[in-house]
C-alpha cells in the first residue's frame, strides 16, 4: 500500500492529475475494502480469542513463577534428597469463611515449625452447623507468593470436596514438606484456606 | 509562513447547486443515512445527550457529597450512579464525540468522497442507543441498575452482583460492536480512500491519531467482549473463570480487564491530541512542530499501552519484579507524551498568537492535561500508589486527563469546526463565557480532590468523615458550576445551527487543510472529484 502511494506521490508532480487511481476507482476500490476489512475482522476475531486465551495462560504463568501464591492442586510425591536440620521454617495456618457458608472451620494447631524436607502432618476442624448439607471446597493460598512453588502438599483435603451432612463434624489432614530449596530469605511461611460453599455448583 | 489556500474550487461549486441530492426528508434521512456528515452529526448529538446525562448523575453525586451524612440517596443507588456515570462517559460521551469528529473529519481531511464502508457506519450507530437504552433501562427494573463500578471487578460483578450483570453485558457488547465496526471503518477509510497523491506523512496528525487510536479499539474491544463474556457465563452459566470456589482466579478478572483498560485510557485521549494539535498552528499562524515526531510519539504511546496494566493493580500481592516492571514502563509514556507538549508548546513559540475560543479550550487542554499526566506519574511510583489506590486522589487524577483533556479537546474542536459543519459563527461573546466558566468551575471541581486523596477520602463511598467536609463543599460547588456552565455550550451550539454571521469557507486565517477548501457549510457531498495536488501540499503540516 504504501510503496503504491509513494509512487502516485511521484508521479503526481506540481501539476496534479485528476485521474482517479486505483484508490479511487468504483469496483477495485470495494474489493480493497473487503480485503482490508476481511483482514482486520481476523484480528478481531484473534484479540477475542487471545482474552480467553489469557486464562490459562494466566494459571501456567503462575505456575511456573509462582506468582499468586496458588500451591499444588492434586497430590505430590516426596522427592526430598534428605532433611535441612539447618534451617527451620515457621509455617502458619490461618482459615477463613467465604461470605454464605455456616461452618466452623479451623486449623487445631495455629502453627508449626519444620526443617526443608520433613514431612508433617497437620489436620484442621470443620463442622457444618447449619440444617442443610452442605459441599463445601477449601481453596489454599501460600503468602508470600514466591513460596508457594516450595510448598508441596502430599495429601490435602483441598484436592476434594468435602459433603458435610446438617451438624455432622469431620477432622481433616495435611500432609506437605517444605522444599529443600526454598529461598534464603523467607523464614516464615503462611498457609490461608478459604472455604466455599460449592453445593449449588456441584448439583 | 501562512500561505492562503484556494478556496472554493470550481469543483465543490459543481457540488454546491445539488448538494440536496440524495437527502431524504424527516426522520428517515437520519435513520437510514450513509452520509458521513449527517452520521457524525448523529454521534455527536448523541454524545452530548450521553454527556449531559451522565453529568445530572454526577450532579447528584455531588449533591449527596456536599456535607457528610446521608442526606439524598440509598447507598445501593449512588452506588449505580458511579457506575452509570463512568460507563456512559467513557462509552457514550467521549468516545461517540470522537467517532463523531472522526467521520465529519476524516472523508474531508483525506479528499475522499464518504467513508469507506457508509452501510456499516450506519448501523455502527444506530446500535448504539439500544446499547444505552438497555443501560439506562436498568435503573427502573427491580433490581436496579449496576453498582459495581465502571470497572466491574468480579466477584463484586459476578457473586455479589445486584442481578443486573446480564443487561450491562449486553449492553457492554453492543458498544463494543458499535466501536469495532466505527474502528474498522476509520481504518479501511484512512487506508483506502485518501486522494491520490497524500501519502501517509502527508496526512494531517488529526488522521494519524484516529488511524491509530482505531488500531488500539480494534485490538482491545475483543478483550473487552471475552472478559463480560467469562463475566456473564460466571454469574448465569456456572463456569468459574474469576470463582476461586470453583478454581478460578479473581485477580485474573482484574489482569484481563486492565489489558482492555488501558489501551482504552488512550483510545480517550489520542484523538485529543489529534484535535489540538489541528488547533494549536492554526491560531499561532505557523506549521506543527515537529509533526514527524509527533507520528511516532502517538504510536510510541499506543504501543506503551499495551505494557502498562498492571499499574492498576499495584496494590493486589504483585511479586517487585512485576512493580517495578509496571512501574518503569508506566513511567516511560511520560517520555513520548511530554515530547507531544513540548511540541504544542514549541508551535506556540514566536508566533501570532491570537485567544479564539477553539485556542483558548486548546491552551487550557495543554496546561491541565499536563497537571493530569503529572499526577498519573506520581500514581505510577509503586510505593506511593499504595497511598493513593482508591482515593480520591485517583478520582483528580482521571478526571483531569478525561475532563479537561478529551473533553476540553472535543470543545476545542467543535468551537473550531461548527462554522464549517453549519455554516455560521458561532456567538463568540457565549463561547467565552462556557469557557471561562468552564475553567474557573472545572478546577475548583477537581483540584481540591487531589488533597482529599491525599488525606485519605476513598472513592466511590457515599458518606465520608467530618476533616473533608470543606473541601467537599467546595468541589460540590465547582461541581454544580460546571455542570450549569455546560448548558451555555447547549445554548451556542442551536443558536449557531439556527443563524448567526455567515462563515466563509476558511473562517480562521491560519488554518491549513482540505476541509478548509470547501465551502462552509460542507456541501451534503464533498470530494466527489479528488482534490489537487496543490491543495494536498497545501495541506501539508510539516514545516517548510
Amino acid at each position: 500500500m504504501s510503496t503504491d502511494d509513494r509512487k502516485n506521490d511521484s508521479q503526481h508532480g506540481s501539476k496534479a492529475k485528476l485521474a482517479p487511481d486505483k484508490n479511487n476507482d468504483g469496483s477495485s476500490a470495494s474489493a480493497n475494502n473487503t480485503k482490508t476489512v476481511k483482514k482486520l475482522l481476523l484480528v478481531v476475531v484473534a484479540m477475542f480469542g487471545f482474552g480467553f486465551a489469557l486464562v490459562p495462560l494466566y494459571d501456567v504463568f503462575c505456575d511456573i513463577t509462582g506468582l499468586n501464591g496458588k500451591t499444588n492442586s492434586t497430590a505430590v510425591d516426596y522427592t526430598a534428597t534428605g532433611i535441612d536440620e539447618s534451617r527451620t521454617i515457621t509455617v502458619q495456618f490461618i482459615t477463613r469463611n467465604a461470605k454464605g457458608i455456616p461452618w466452623q472451620f479451623e486449623p487445631v494447631i495455629n502453627e508449626i515449625t519444620v526443617h526443608p524436607g520433613e514431612i508433617k502432618v497437620v489436620s484442621f476442624y470443620a463442622k457444618n452447623n447449619s440444617q442443610h448439607d452442605i459441599i463445601g471446597q477449601a481453596v489454599p493460598s501460600v503468602s508470600p507468593g514466591l513460596a508457594a512453588n516450595y510448598f508441596h502438599k502430599i495429601e490435602c483435603f483441598c484436592f476434594t470436596q468435602q459433603p458435610l451432612k446438617s451438624l455432622e463434624d469431620v477432622e481433616m489432614t495435611l500432609q506437605f514438606y517444605v522444599d529443600l530449596d526454598l529461598p534464603k530469605d523467607i523464614n516464615t511461611l503462611t498457609l490461608s484456606y478459604t472455604l466455599y460453599d460449592i453445593t449449588e455448583k456441584s448439583s | 509562513m501562512t500561505t492562503d489556500v484556494i478556496v472554493q474550487d470550481s469543483h465543490d461549486e459543481h457540488h454546491d447547486d445539488s448538494h440536496e441530492h440524495g437527502k431524504m426528508t424527516g426522520i428517515k434521512r437520519w435513520l437510514y443515512t450513509t452520509n458521513h456528515k449527517d452520521i457524525g452529526t448523529l454521534y455527536l448529538w448523541f454524545a452530548f445527550i450521553m454527556f449531559l446525562t451522565g453529568g445530572a448523575m454526577a450532579m447528584v453525586i455531588r449533591a449527596e457529597l456536599f456535607q457528610p451524612g446521608l442526606q439524598l440517596v440509598e447507598p445501593d443507588f449512588f452506588n449505580q450512579l458511579t457506575t452509570v456515570h463512568g460507563l456512559i462517559m467513557v462509552f457514550g460521551a467521549i468516545m461517540p464525540a470522537f467517532t463523531g469528529f472522526a467521520n465529519w473529519m476524516l472523508p474531508m481531511m483525506l479528499g475522499a468522497p464518504d467513508m469507506a464502508l457508509p452501510r456499516m457506519n450506519n448501523w455502527s450507530f444506530w446500535i448504539l442507543p439500544f446499547a444505552f437504552a438497555i443501560l439506562l433501562g436498568s435503573f427502573f427494573m427491580e433490581s436496579g441498575a449496576p453498582n459495581f463500578g465502571w470497572t466491574f471487578y468480579a466477584p463484586l460483578s459476578t457473586t455479589y452482583s445486584n442481578g443486573s450483570t446480564a443487561f450491562f453485558v449486553f449492553a457492554v457488547h453492543i458498544m463494543g460492536i458499535s466501536s469495532i465496526m466505527g474502528a474498522i471503518n476509520i481504518v479501511v477509510t484512512i487506508m483506502n480512500m485518501r486522494a491520490p497523491g497524500m501519502t501517509y506523512m502527508k496526512m494531517p496528525l488529526f488522521v494519524w491519531t484516529f488511524f491509530i487510536t482505531a488500531y488500539l479499539l480494534i485490538a482491545v474491544m475483543p478483550v473487552l467482549a471475552g472478559v463480560v463474556t467469562m463475566l456473564l457465563t460466571d454469574t448465569y452459566f456456572g463456569t468459574s473463570f474469576f470463582d476461586a470456589a470453583g478454581g478460578g482466579d479473581p485477580v485474573l478478572f482484574q489482569h484481563i480487564f486492565w489489558f482492555f483498560g488501558h489501551p482504552e485510557v488512550y483510545i480517550m485521549i489520542l484523538p485529543a491530541f489529534g484535535i489540538v494539535s489541528t488547533i494549536i498552528p492554526t491560531f499561532s499562524r505557523k506549521r506543527l512542530f515537529g509533526y514527524t515526531s509527533m507520528v511516532y510519539a502517538t504510536s510510541s504511546i499506543a504501543f506503551l499501552s499495551f505494557i502498562v496494566w498492571a499499574h492498576h493493580m499495584f496494590t493486589t500481592g504483585m511479586p517487585l519484579f512485576g512493580e517495578l516492571f509496571f512501574m518503569y514502563c508506566t513511567m516511560l509514556i511520560a517520555v513520548p507524551t511530554g515530547v507531544k507538549v513540548f511540541n504544542w508548546v514549541a508551535t506556540m513559540w514566536r508566533g501570532s498568537l491570537t485567544f479564539e475560543t477553539p485556542m483558548l479550550f486548546s491552551i487550557a487542554f495543554v496546561i491541565l492535561f499536563t497537571i493530569g499526566g503529572f499526577s498519573g506519574l506520581m500514581l505510577a511510583m509503586t510505593p506511593v500508589d499504595f497511598q493513593y489506590h482508591d482515593t480520591y486522589f485517583v478520582v483528580a487524577h482521571f478526571h483531569y486527563v478525561l475532563v479537561t483533556g478529551s473533553l476540553f479537546s472535543i470543545y476545542a474542536g467543535a468551537y473550531y469546526w461548527l462554522p464549517k459543519w453549519t455554516g455560521h459563527m458561532y456567538n463568540d461573546t457565549l463561547s467565552k463565557w462556557h469557557f471561562w466558566c468552564s475553567l474557573i468551575s472545572v478546577n475548583l471541581l477537581f483540584f481540591p480532590m487531589h488533597f482529599l486523596g491525599l488525606a485519605g477520602m476513598p472513592r466511590r463511598i457515599p458518606d465520608y468523615a467530618l476533616q473533608f467536609a470543606d473541601f467537599n463543599k467546595w468541589v460540590s460547588i465547582g461541581g454544580f458550576a460546571f455542570g450549569l456552565s455546560q448548558l451555555i455550550f447547549l445554548v451556542v451550539v442551536i443558536k449557531c445551527i439556527r443563524g448567526g454571521e455567515k462563515a466563509p469557507a476558511k473562517p480562521w486565517d491560519g488554518a491549513i487543510g482540505l476541509e478548509w477548501t470547501v465551502a462552509s457549510p460542507a456541501p451534503y457531498h464533498t470530494f466527489s472529484t479528488p482534490p489537487p495536488q496543490a491543495d494536498i501540499d497545501q495541506a501539508d503540516q510539516h514545516e517548510h
